[in-house]
């Protein structure tokens, strides 16, 4: 390992954070400590293309870098908290899922991913190589989270971090996409956020919470 | 150039100015004549590439050929006749209360928004901004789904949100692994998410990377086509938004992602050189097809009806772009085309339908003919043409991707014929006794807009007796570079 070099470390041990990171959102009731999470993922993950624009001397990857840093860091989980704030929904539980079994599929969700991209780990010229695994386990551990929960606001910090791992993937393993790209996923993202905030309000005004058991109308006839 | 710009900034003009018009009563008519606008720009832009040949234009980042050109004069022209058919539909709908002035507004601003949406998607050389179209045509259509705020259709839009979130998420996973394995071959200067650019390297492109992009970039997209198992938003986002959303989102928006589908498809195929692809993608089409054939009976509301055929329907498309070749290519362009014009013509004769009985229960709506025969013969012809009775071009297309299937892939030809007589007899029995017998509607406060109806089941029966040589050409050139 001594031939890595520092910046290399760097990028891998921001990966682990990310994955870590996704992690501990599986297993939290909460949702202002969800949020949190989320920040704190957001913020790996500008580091880490930060460390890769410096690495790699690509000007536009400091863009992306902000650009996660302002949306993912301070706007989205700004927007969350008001949101949560003018709901009431600060002391939100979720109640209903079993931790300790979430997690084991997460882990064996973890291996699917790693065999997944070994084979393409192995193509990869970049130095960072098990990022793309790392990415890949993040965007399934994601969409783990939205299926086993229940309410809204933490269906909907798992969308917002599948993005997250997403992004990752494009930045580490790839050197970062085209800006048009980034900037049109970046508005994608923040537009997807604003009319879910307006939605939560249309849920709340329909039904008086946004647990979205009450959800469940529309099914084949019977 | 000039008309590319058009065609793209025309319906954004149109999104910003009914943003701030589009509750005052000439807000429809506006809506219907930025939508003609961009259907002049559309034609414009069709002849000048029918005269001059594909088009490469703003540093490579538009891009029009044969394969595209077509879809985008559907798309305009579908989009300008759902835009004067919603003009008596949304007016009473407004009259009934189940929408207030505000919500038009919004109805009207996201209608053009959602049409520039699938037009850069269709237009865009740029797989990337491919993407991001596609995304931005879901959040456009999220909130036309909800517009009436009932419980249901809330729901509707929330599983249509989630749901085509997490697709469309798989599809940037699989959009980054192309751009991965072009990158080492084009360079990271950004022309390595160019279509013409991987296009023309695609023989090169990793394959064991490019089999796995397509599974995330099949799953993705494939979810907005609605494709079985993907599909469970389709029926509900179409049951339970107004008519009008549901004639563009199946008219226009499948045909839209399952372009999508192809683009990727061409690339990689050109880097597997093997069935892995075709496999996959006959194998979806076809699980579509039975599944949605069997769920057609089961159906009690008439927009769930017809929503499980769209399934259906877009599964024999991909089940014909599967396959390839020359004539299964050109029947699956002919039925891309075709469906589209059916079906947001039984969308329209619906919609009024369910007006005139005040509900989309099946059983709810009896004896159209008697009250007003237009209705009811749209809507039964309607439902003949998207059956496949001939002379109707659905009946060409079908025959043709049948044939291709007895002679390519016999296994597939019993289930194909069995789901397509299931549907038959599910559709109709249930829409029979709706136009026919004793009648229980009433009359509309305003004349409903019938004429986009049999506009396009005209263009459907002419194209299923005679297929213009333009047209003809299109599609063969189109076949040829889909392979």
């Amino acid at each position: 390992m001594a031939n890595v070099p520092l910046w290399a470390q760097l990028i891998n041990l921001f990966a682990a954070v990310l994955l870590l990171l996704a992690f501990a959102m599986l297993a939290q009731r909460r949702v202002l400590t969800l949020i949190d999470l989320f920040a704190a993922q957001g913020f790996a993950l500008a580091c880490s293309t930060a460390i890769v624009a410096y690495a790699t001397h690509q000007a536009h990857l400091y863009w992306s870098a902000g650009i996660t840093l302002l949306l993912k860091v301070l706007l989205l989980p700004w927007l969350l908290h008001r949101l949560i704030r003018k709901l009431d929904v600060k002391w939100d539980v979720e109640g209903l899922i079993n931790i300790p079994t979430t997690m084991l599929f997460g882990i064996v969700l973890v291996v699917f991913s790693f065999n997944l991209a070994l084979p393409i780990a192995q193509l990869a010229s970049t130095v960072s190589r098990a990022t793309l695994g790392i990415a890949m386990a993040s965007v399934m551990l994601s969409f783990l989270m939205m299926i086993t929960r229940r309410k809204a606001i933490p269906q909907v910090i798992g969308f917002l971090s599948m993005e997250n791992g997403l992004f990752f993937a494009a930045t580490s393993a790839t050197y970062g996409m085209p800006m048009v790209v980034e900037l049109g996923i970046a508005l994608d993202v923040l537009v997807a956020m604003l009319i879910l905030g307006v939605f939560f309000f249309q849920i709340r005004e329909q039904f008086d919470s946004l647990d979205l058991q009450h959800l469940e109308k529309l099914k084949e006839s019977e | 150039m000039i008309e590319i710009l058009a065609v793209l900034g025309l319906p954004v003009a149109g999104a910003l100015l009914l943003a701030a018009i589009g509750e005052r009563e000439q807000a429809p008519a506006v809506n219907v004549g930025v939508c003609f606008l961009t259907l002049v720009a559309a034609v414009a832009l069709t002849l000048k590439v029918v005269s001059n040949g594909p088009l490469l234009v703003l540093d490579k980042l538009f891009f029009v050929d044969s394969f595209n050109v077509f879809l985008v004069a559907l798309t305009a022209f579908v989009g300008f006749t759902t835009s004067i058919f919603s003009r008596p539909y949304m007016r009473i709908e407004q009259e009934r209360g189940r929408l207030t002035a505000g919500r038009l507004r919004l109805y009207h601003s996201m209608y053009q928004l959602f049409n520039s949406t699938m037009l850069v998607a269709l237009l865009t050389n740029n797989m990337g901004i491919l993407w991001v179209a596609m995304e931005a045509a879901t959040l456009t259509t999220v909130l036309l789904v909800s517009l009436y705020r009932t419980p249901e259709s809330l729901e509707a839009a929330w599983k249509y949100f989630i749901l085509c979130g997490v697709g469309i998420a798989q599809a940037l996973f699989g959009t980054i692994l192309l751009y991965f394995a072009a990158e080492k071959l084009l360079g990271a200067e950004g022309g390595a998410l160019l279509w013409t650019e991987l296009n023309g390297v695609k023989a090169h492109l990793e394959p064991t990377v490019l089999s796995l992009a397509f599974v995330f970039l099949l799953v993705g997209y494939g979810t907005k086509v609605g494709l079985v198992p993907l599909h469970n938003w389709l029926p509900d986002a179409h049951a339970e938004g107004p008519t009008p959303v549901s004639a563009v989102l199946s008219g226009l928006l499948l045909n839209v992602a399952l372009y999508a589908v192809i683009r990727c498809k061409v690339l990689v195929e050109g880097s597997l050189q093997n069935a892995f692809a075709k496999e996959l993608m006959m194998g979806f089409g076809l699980l579509s097809v039975v599944v949605a054939a069997f769920l057609l009976s089961r159906q009690k509301d008439i927009k769930r009806l017809f929503a499980y055929s769209s399934i259906e329907h877009m599964g024999i498309i991909t089940f014909a772009f599967g396959m390839g070749g020359p004539i299964a290519n050109f029947a699956g362009l002919l039925h891309m085309t075709v469906h589209s014009l059916t079906k947001s013509a039984i969308f329209f004769a619906v919609g009024h339908a369910a007006q005139k009985a005040g509900t989309q229960l099946i059983e709810g709506i009896r004896g159209l003919i008697t009250i007003s025969p237009t209705i009811g013969w749209g809507l039964a012809l309607g439902s003949l043409a998207i059956l496949g009775m001939p002379p109707f071009a659905v009946f060409t297309s079908e025959f043709l991707i049948l044939t291709t299937a007895m002679r390519e892939q016999p296994w597939a030809t019993p289930l194909l014929l069995l789901s397509l007589g299931v549907a038959f007899a599910a559709v109709f029995s249930k829409v029979q006794p709706m136009v026919f017998g004793e009648t229980t509607v009433q009359r509309l406060p305003h004349r409903p807009a019938m004429l986009p109806v049999f506009v396009h089941l005209a263009i459907v029966l002419m194209l299923g007796l005679w297929i213009p040589p333009f047209l003809a050409d299109w599609y063969r050139q189109a076949a040829k570079l889909i392979g």
